[in-house]
């Protein structure tokens, strides 16, 4: 029995030589052309997040940021009531000064006028001060500030009308409470009747900082970040799991072996690489195979500056010069010696 | 009789780039040009001119006067033309200018101390990043650190241009700075002087192409028309001795300088006509000229278009059509294509009887016939009538015949896009008349093809490893299962699932007649007895093709869940309940693969599709408009249910507008409003197509093959006899189009659902005009997002492809690269191949971390 057993295990091992990355690249790429552009509300998340081929294409580009970062943020206890869940959701939610108060320019004087709106501040449990102390920090030596109420004058002093507009961004856009980057918090149950808030924009590291978050199972969707903040393996995995997620939203069936031999591709190196020419195709040892994919001319003429070798041990070069390529029956090396009568 | 050289082949190990130095440049030259045309007035080729014959031919009749060599055999020879004045490689201009800038313009070395290169050449790092090291750090030096001699500013303006502190500088002057750095430095910075001095990137002499790469052509009228280089080469010889005349007459600086600049424009052009900058060189015409690097560069450059796709012969295309009784192996192959594709034979001892009945068949009885026979000295001969009874006594061991295509003969079919590797795959030659390749419509599901003008083409392999490889490894029966998901992928479709379908029903059953016809077409000769009375029931009929190890019980989606009905059971090769929808038939094709391999299977496709496409022609699958009208109860439920989802969203619009509507978190009042109609709109099309089941019947044609996945679904039933519903365009109701509102017909901001673009018509009714504007808006955004869809998806597949095609798994099912690095220390965790998994009705395994080790 045992030996049935073994041998059956043998049945179903890859075939050694099987060119596995041409599968992974076919197994990913075929139903591409079945998945929807539709941008897909995810349970909870606000804004669409980009899914299907977008999303494919934006996690294979190894891009530094998503287009829309979202976050799940676990909480340590597993808190009942859904009252406690909104509190913190609100604790985290980032708000700007432009969105508690109007702002006016006045040109000819170079003044702006900073009206906050203090039904607002009232609802969001800000105190009127706490504002006008972040505002004042940040203004140069040249910028007066007076105010009265609840409102803010800040005064410049012959500012050029450009930096004036500059700086009235600027103060639109000063943090006054939550965490950076975080919007829109939502609070939903998870598949296991868990309470969570998703919430758009990625900060995993100032939302650790919070004591109810739950560092273990809080996760973004943006690889980058995890990778800055867990390293490599964790980014490899993140590639696996977000590639995984929006297959399965689209019903595309594809085996997770692929996923992860292409994953694994994006990580070897010991960052995330991107697939294409600045990445993994830029980063091939062969001459001829760089130059067949994208800018032929740049790639051979540093080749002829660094007096480069092309020792051919890819499938593109060897189908270039026209030799039988190193993969499934090309790899195999037989020779028979003929015997002569 | 075998051939050494056939056997033991030659392979190219590796190729090396360099710069040519001058030397190189003449030693290598067979002439040195100095006469700017081509051919004198009666065709022949000027000696000295760009057509000489010293640098090959392309003429036939001609000698190359350098190898001997006819137009087939002389490889070309370059040769060169001497510039009087040097002149900068425009692509190589960005590299003069970092050796320009990084060395000192006085002594030539680099303008970093021994102990900063020492530091540098000491830390991590990979070539490219030390040279963009000393890049950045010699930016800054303002004195030599050897000499102390001032550093000016330099510019490059591109392609060619170098200014020194504003003043420009004379490709002289550059390669005489060039030339001081010294070798030592060279090495220190990583590059080889032995292959690439710097100064060799500013010419002194140019090399020519040989003309077998710039061929001329002669028109019909019989005038020569030279190649795009050949113009732009004359163009350079010209100016150069225009040049060279007008230093030695002693013309003023001026006018040397500006040839000098022609010449180097002229040169620009030659390598590349694409850079930035400077004017593209033009035909006469105004067309421009496509020089060196136009050849290389994109899709139709010399990389893409001839190096990594490779024109064949032996191969056909046609249109393709359904042929439901050969096999899955097969494919059918129209007379006229097999006559025109051959097979090369080998004739030895054994078959050389065999090889002379082909040469003497003629093509009208109907037999195999050879085309061609080639003698050992290498010439090759057409078979004629008159000339075949003497071939044929000449035929001896080691010729070699060409034989038309028979039945059985491997080929290789295939649809493009090849987005698979089921899009290529390999089937026997099946000769029938007509004119269209026969494809067994089960295999259709891995070509994407359909029969609706879709051309394919078909490859004959040449060799004997060719054809057996094929056999072995492309098989269509080898490629049942997918190795994308571990699942079938071919199997019976659309009307064969019907068929199947009817065929497995409880209350189908046969009299002995029909049953020996239907068991006959699968090519089964035995009966089994009868089971209902003395007739036969479907499922004994399918019992017949299954296997008699088999034991499967599957869930499938007919019938109520968990009832017997629903539940397909195969019991030692007996079914024994459940009906067959396309799910548990592809289950029980996977289970025969596996259990009983691949060509059990083929021949369980073979049999079911045969047997099913008699059934359905038997009992029928046909809808009526009467399949589609609803009764008046149904059509009065639709009709409410469209109206209170409007009144519904009526109410939020009272609501929003008097601010009562409650927000939801993290949106605006608008975006409630918007998210909540959109909801209740869409929610009707799932309550309406349970109404339409429930009025239309579960017995309803349209609803049977949308449930049992033959053709369609029933949202198709819904839009038909139910309503179209909600358009979108954007993920929104429809909201684009004039001011506040998609359409005139409505008051500005009117957010009801019709003014947002609901349907409450459905096809069978028809649409009225605004509906009908509605649904073009969303169909015409469907389109274009599909056709930016196939580019989008074309493009990320072919890097992926490029990215990870030197991936392969070694003996000790390790995933490594082109240069032999591991990729993955298992492959995929666990080194099992998806296809050999057993995953009958199992979902995909959860995504897995870190691989599993033994």
């Amino acid at each position: 029995m045992t030996r049935n057993v073994d041998k059956d295990k043998k049945d179903i091992m890859i075939t050694p030589g099987e060119g596995v990355g041409i599968l992974t690249a076919h197994s990913i790429g075929e139903p591409g052309t079945q998945m929807t552009m539709r941008t897909f509300h995810l349970p909870g998340v606000v804004e669409a997040v980009p899914t299907g081929l977008p999303r494919l294409i934006e996690i294979v580009d190894a891009k530094k940021k998503p287009k829309k970062p979202v976050v799940m943020i676990y909480l340590k206890e597993k808190y009942k009531d859904m009252k406690k869940v909104e509190e913190i959701a609100e604790k985290i939610d980032e708000v700007l000064l432009k969105d508690v108060a109007k702002f006016s320019e006045d040109f000819r004087k170079r003044q702006i006028l900073i009206r906050i709106d203090k039904d607002e501040i009232r609802q969001l449990k800000i105190d009127l001060i706490g504002i006008k102390k972040k505002i004042k920090a940040e203004l140069g030596p040249n910028i007066k500030m007076k105010h009265k109420g609840e409102k803010v004058l800040l005064i410049t002093k012959d500012m050029p009308l450009r930096m004036l507009r500059k700086f009235t961004n600027k103060m639109k856009n000063l943090h006054i409470k939550g965490v950076k980057g975080i919007n829109k918090p939502v609070v939903t149950k998870d598949e296991n009747g868990e309470w969570l808030i998703v919430a758009g924009g990625s900060n995993l590291t100032d939302l650790f900082k919070f004591e109810d978050v739950d560092p273990s199972r809080s996760t973004t969707n943006d690889i980058m970040e995890i990778y800055n903040l867990f390293g490599i393996e964790a980014a490899r995995n993140a590639i696996v799991n977000e590639m995984y997620t929006t297959m399965k939203i689209q019903k595309v069936n594809v085996d997770i072996r692929h996923i992860c031999l292409l994953a694994d591709a994006m990580t070897v190196e010991g960052e995330v690489v991107s697939v294409g020419r600045h990445g993994l195709s830029g980063r091939k040892p062969s001459v001829l195979a760089r130059a067949a994919f994208e800018e032929t001319v740049k790639h051979l003429v540093n080749a002829a500056i660094n007096g480069e070798e092309d020792r051919l041990r890819g499938v593109t070069e060897n189908i270039l010069i026209g030799q039988p390529v190193p993969l499934g029956t090309g790899l195999v090396k037989l020779t028979m010696k003929h015997e002569t009568k | 009789m075998i051939d050494e050289n056939e056997v033991f082949e030659k392979y190219i190990s590796k190729i090396k780039f360099t710069l040519f130095s001058p030397e190189m440049i003449r030693k290598m030259s067979a002439v040195k040009l100095f006469v700017p045309d081509t051919y004198n007035d009666d065709g022949y080729p000027i000696e000295g001119g760009f057509a000489d014959l010293r640098m090959g031919v392309i003429d036939p009749g001609l000698r190359c006067k350098t190898c001997g060599g006819t137009v087939r055999t002389c490889p070309g020879h370059f040769g060169s033309i001497e510039l009087i004045r040097p002149v900068i490689h425009p692509e190589f201009a960005p590299m003069i200018y970092m050796f320009l800038r990084s060395t000192c313009q006085t002594c030539g070395r680099v303008l970093l101390t021994g102990e900063e290169i020492n530091e540098i050449k000491g830390s991590l790092m990979t070539r490219d990043e030390m040279i963009s090291t000393v890049i950045t750090r010699t930016k800054k030096v303002k004195n030599c650190p050897h000499c102390q001699a001032e550093q000016k500013e330099i510019k490059l303006e591109r392609p060619t241009s170098f200014y020194e502190d504003e003043r420009l500088m004379l490709p002289t002057e550059v390669r005489d700075r060039l030339a001081k750095i010294s070798d030592d430095d060279l090495r220190e910075l990583g590059f080889d002087p032995e292959y690439s001095r710097p100064e060799w990137a500013v010419l002194t002499v140019l090399p020519v192409p040989p003309v077998n790469v710039r061929p001329s052509i002669t028109l019909e009228s019989g005038e020569r028309s030279e190649d795009n280089l050949t113009h732009k080469l004359v163009e350079v010889l010209r100016i150069n001795q225009r040049l060279e005349s007008n230093i030695n007459a002693g013309a003023p600086q001026l006018i040397i300088e500006d040839l000098w600049e022609l010449l180097q424009y002229h040169v620009t052009t030659y390598f590349n006509n694409e850079s930035p900058n400077i004017p593209p060189a033009t035909h006469r015409s105004g067309m421009t000229l496509k020089t060196l690097a136009q050849r290389l560069k994109g899709k139709e450059g010399r990389f893409r278009y001839n190096l990594s796709g490779k024109r064949v012969n032996f191969s056909a295309r046609t249109v393709v059509s359904p042929d439901g009784c050969i096999s899955i192996n097969e494919v059918g192959v129209p007379k006229q294509i097999a006559n025109e594709l051959t097979i090369p034979i080998k004739v030895t001892d054994w078959n050389i009887e065999e090889c002379k009945k082909m040469i003497l068949s003629n093509e009208s009885a109907n037999n195999v016939t050879a085309v061609y026979v080639t003698s050992p000295n290498g010439r090759r001969r057409k078979i004629t009538d008159t000339n075949k009874e003497e071939l044929a006594n000449e035929l001896a061991a080691g010729w070699t015949v060409e034989r038309q295509l028979k039945d059985g003969d491997v080929v290789l079919f295939n649809r493009y896009p090849s987005l698979h590797r089921m899009s290529i795959m390999a089937h026997k030659v099946k000769i029938l008349s007509g004119k269209t390749f026969r494809v067994p419509p089960s295999v259709t599901p891995p070509y994407n093809a359909d029969f609706d003008g879709d051309e394919m083409n078909i490859h004959v392999p040449q060799k004997e490893e060719a054809r057996a490889e094929a056999e072995t490894l492309m098989l269509v029966e080898k490629q049942i299962i997918s190795p994308q998901h571990g699942h079938a992928i071919i199997g019976p479709t659309e009307d064969h699932i019907t068929g199947t379908y009817l065929l497995s029903l409880d209350e189908t059953v046969f009299t002995k007649e029909e049953a020996m016809d239907l068991l006959a077409l699968a090519g089964i000769y035995e009966l089994p007895k009868p089971d209902v009375k003395d007739k036969y029931s479907g499922k004994a009929i399918i019992s017949q093709l299954l296997p008699k190890n088999l034991n499967l019980r599957i869930e499938s989606k007919i019938g109520k869940k968990g009832s017997s009905k629903s539940i397909v059971e195969i019991k030692d090769g007996k079914m024994i309940s459940g009906y067959f929808e396309k799910k548990s038939i592809h289950s029980v094709i996977e289970a025969i693969t596996l259990y009983n391999g691949n060509e059990a299977a083929r021949k369980f496709i073979d049999g079911i599709g045969r047997i099913a496409g008699e059934v359905i022609t038997r009992k029928g699958m046909t809808v009526s408009m009467k399949d589609y009208t609803l009764s008046e109860n149904g059509k009065k439920k639709v009709k409410e249910l469209v109206e209170n989802a409007e009144k519904q969203v009526n109410v939020y619009i009272m609501q929003y507008k008097n601010k009562t509507l409650e927000r939801e978190p993290g949106k605006s009042l608008k975006e409630t409003l918007e998210s909540k109609s959109v909801k209740t709109l869409g929610d009707i099309r799932n309550d309406m197509s349970k109404l339409l089941e429930e009025d239309l019947g579960q017995e309803n044609k349209a609803i049977v093959i949308a449930k049992i996945g033959a053709r369609g679904s029933i949202i198709n039933v819904t839009q038909m006899s139910g309503a179209i519903a909600q358009q979108v365009v954007r993920e929104k109701r429809l909201h684009r189009g004039y001011r506040y509102r998609p359409l005139s017909h409505f008051k500005q901001k009117d957010l009801s659902a019709v003014a947002r673009g609901f349907i409450k018509s459905n096809f069978l009714e028809g649409l009225n005009p605004i509906e009908y504007f509605f649904q073009s808006m969303s169909a015409r955004e469907s389109i274009v997002n599909t056709a930016i869809r196939t580019a989008r998806s074309g493009y990320m597949q072919r890097r992926m492809m490029n990215a990870l095609q030197d991936l392969v798994v070694k003996e000790d099912y390790t995933v490594r690269d082109g240069s032999g690095r591991i990729v993955q220390v298992i492959y995929g965790g666990d080194g099992k191949d998806t296809m050999k998994i057993k995953k009958i009705n199992e979902e995909l395994t959860a995504p897995v971390g870190l691989p599993e080790r033994e």
